[in-house]
């Protein structure tokens, strides 16, 4: 059992949903209330790490995040350090391959709040922050909380991008999963194992939190109804 | 010019036509009516600020909402208008009373909740304050409603179709709530509905809405008897709409004569409208007399015009009829007579009837050929 790894990968993920959740439910309340030009090819790119292979993603992203990039050389300048191949290139990573599973489930739960409940809320003299807080994010939090859940499950998991940005450098970018690669590699089976099996239950324990508070969310609604 | 009112206008083209203008006054209810489309929930939305329109100014109370020429639009949570929502828009997450509470900003904190519940037992909910809106009627939920939205102490009330979503009988239950709270209000409201009788009942001015345009501002009884074109005639529900030429004027006995087809008709006293003017009449179905068939009745001799009953339906207590007075033209006159005198009077499909058009209620007004 590498516990570094693990360790490494529960930081990476908290970390991930601690920046990028806040910054989604801005992001995806203004696609759900607003129309503009351009909207859908905005959404689509939000959407684009769902379906880019993992390592054509990591690829652009070590060329966008790499010494000779004008983003790489500011880090570097502003930083002291490299941005490619450190826990903080890992970050921003995932913080983008991540973006369809924050957006998309946070966008989905506001766009189901009426509209006149947004305009009743200014009406009562709410500003748009007081609004988000007392009255969308209380109504979208199933929403919100899909959005943490798949997250976080979703960054514990990732292969191919953590590959690439970070190099596998063990307390620095080695996370679980890239362990366990290695680790099958070496022929430690019951070590893979081990591991697998605490991904495994983290990724259940996470999903099934988002899937029994959304039904009894339903349910509660189907009551009231 | 006073300013504790409400001045709007507003004008654009696309996507929804707007050009309006209207006032209303300091306790005053004035009634936005008009067909579904007519723009009229665009100019409550408007006046609220949760919708811009191109251009415009909104002054409430000496406070000016929306200038557009100046680059004037201050957000809704700024403007304070109570809205009352067609579907009333309840947080549906918290009680009644939190629902109130959230318009409470401007008080005190110490203040608000004993304020909150005094509003809601004005609005009878007293003994419901923790209900959530899902737990509440109909009925319930318009009380909330209208209690939130004059928690916020707002400079006018606008009120959206705050009636279509109850049954009749809560609805008349709220109309006379309405009517009471009303009383110790001294702000400007403003109420949209597309029924007639609704905004008769319960506003002092109505102006007609259609296609975004206001035709007619005036009190009830005189828009809905004294329609300013032959279109607000129409969408007051006005079904005898005819032309005529104007014959002269009478001016000692205050009467007009009209020249319909081959009768002479008195009208009210209209001067405005020279002899040989083709007008615009209409009359309401009150002021259609039947003729009795065993002995005169009254106004016997004022406008008597005979025909064929061409239809005759009865419907409960009373029975609508269509007289057609003129064979071959389409100038049917339509009313409706009680049940039991449409019967001893042999009214029915195919048999002659004649009747009397009062003349106090022959309107005239201008041909419009666009409408």
């Amino acid at each position: 059992m590498d516990s570094t790894a693990l360790l490494l990968s529960l930081k990476l993920a908290a970390l991930t949903v601690a920046i990028l959740v806040p910054a989604g439910i801005l992001v995806a309340r203004f696609l759900a209330a607003r129309e503009f030009a351009g909207k859908a090819f905005v959404e689509a790119l939000f959407a684009l790490p769902l379906v880019l292979p993992p390592t054509v993603l990591g690829y652009y992203l070590l060329v966008a995040m790499g010494g000779s990039s004008p983003l790489g050389r500011w880090y570097e300048a502003a930083f002291g350090h490299a941005l490619v191949f450190t826990f903080d290139g890992l970050l921003v990573a995932s913080i983008i391959f991540n973006l369809p599973f924050a957006i998309q489930p946070l966008q989905r739960a506001f766009e189901a709040i009426p509209d006149d409940l947004r305009h009743a809320a200014a009406c009562c003299g709410l500003t748009g922050a007081q609004s988000l807080w007392r009255i969308e994010l209380p109504l979208a939090w199933p929403g919100l909380l899909t959005a943490v859940a798949l997250t976080f499950a979703h960054t514990l998991g990732e292969f191919g991008v953590v590959l690439m940005v970070g190099g596998s450098i063990p307390g620095e970018t080695k996370t679980i999963a890239l362990a366990i690669y290695d680790r099958v590699q070496g022929f430690d089976m019951a070590g893979a194992g081990l591991m697998s099996a605490v991904l495994l239950l983290l990724s259940v324990l996470a999903i099934g939190v988002t899937f029994l508070t959304s039904s009894r969310h339903r349910e509660k609604r189907r009551h009231a109804d | 010019m006073p300013t504790d009112r409400l001045h709007v206008e507003l004008g654009q083209e696309r996507p929804i036509p707007l050009a309006v203008e209207l006032e209303c006054a300091s306790g005053e209810m004035l009634a936005l009516v008009g067909p579904s489309g007519s723009g009229k929930s665009t100019v409550l939305r408007a006046i609220a600020g949760i919708y811009t329109p191109d251009r415009g100014r909104i002054d409430v109370d000496g406070e000016t909402w929306l200038d557009t020429r100046a680059g004037v639009r201050r957000p809704a949570h700024e403007r304070s208008a109570g809205f009352v929502f067609q579907h009333y828009a309840l947080f549906p997450h918290l009680t009644a009373l939190d629902n109130v509470l959230q318009a409470m900003g401007h008080i005190a904190a110490g203040e608000r909740r004993e304020r909150a519940r005094r509003l809601l037992e004005r609005t009878n909910l007293g003994g419901l304050e923790s209900r959530r809106p899902a737990q509440l009627s109909g009925g319930q939920q318009q009380r909330v409603a209208v209690a939130r939205a004059l928690a916020r102490d707002p400079k006018v009330l606008l009120l959206d179709e705050p009636f279509s979503a109850v049954d009749q009988v809560t609805r008349e239950k709220l109309y006379e709530e309405l009517a009471t709270l009303r009383r110790d209000l001294s702000l400007p409201i403003v109420l949209v509905t597309h029924a007639l009788d609704e905004a008769s009942m319960l506003a002092d001015r109505m102006c007609i809405l259609h296609r975004g345009a206001t035709l007619q501002t005036d009190t009830p009884l005189v828009v809905m008897t004294r329609p300013a074109s032959p279109l607000v005639a129409r969408l007051v529900g006005l079904k005898n709409i005819f032309e005529a030429d104007v014959a002269g004027h009478d001016d000692e006995r205050r009467l007009t004569h009209i020249r319909w087809f081959d009768r002479v008709l008195e009208a009210g006293h209209a001067p405005r409208f020279a002899a040989g003017t083709r007008v615009a009449w209409s009359v309401p179905p009150s002021h259609i007399v039947l003729h009795r068939r065993d002995r005169p009745s009254r106004g016997e001799r004022e406008n008597p015009v005979a025909g064929e009953v061409i239809r005759c339906v009865p419907m409960g207590a009373m029975t609508a009829v269509a007289l057609r007075v003129v064979p071959g033209e389409r100038a049917d006159l339509f009313f409706s007579v009680p049940t039991h005198v449409a019967r001893r009077n042999g009214v029915e499909t195919g048999a002659p009837a004649s009747v009397s058009l009062l003349a106090d209620g022959i309107h005239l007004m201008p041909v419009t050929r666009a409408s």
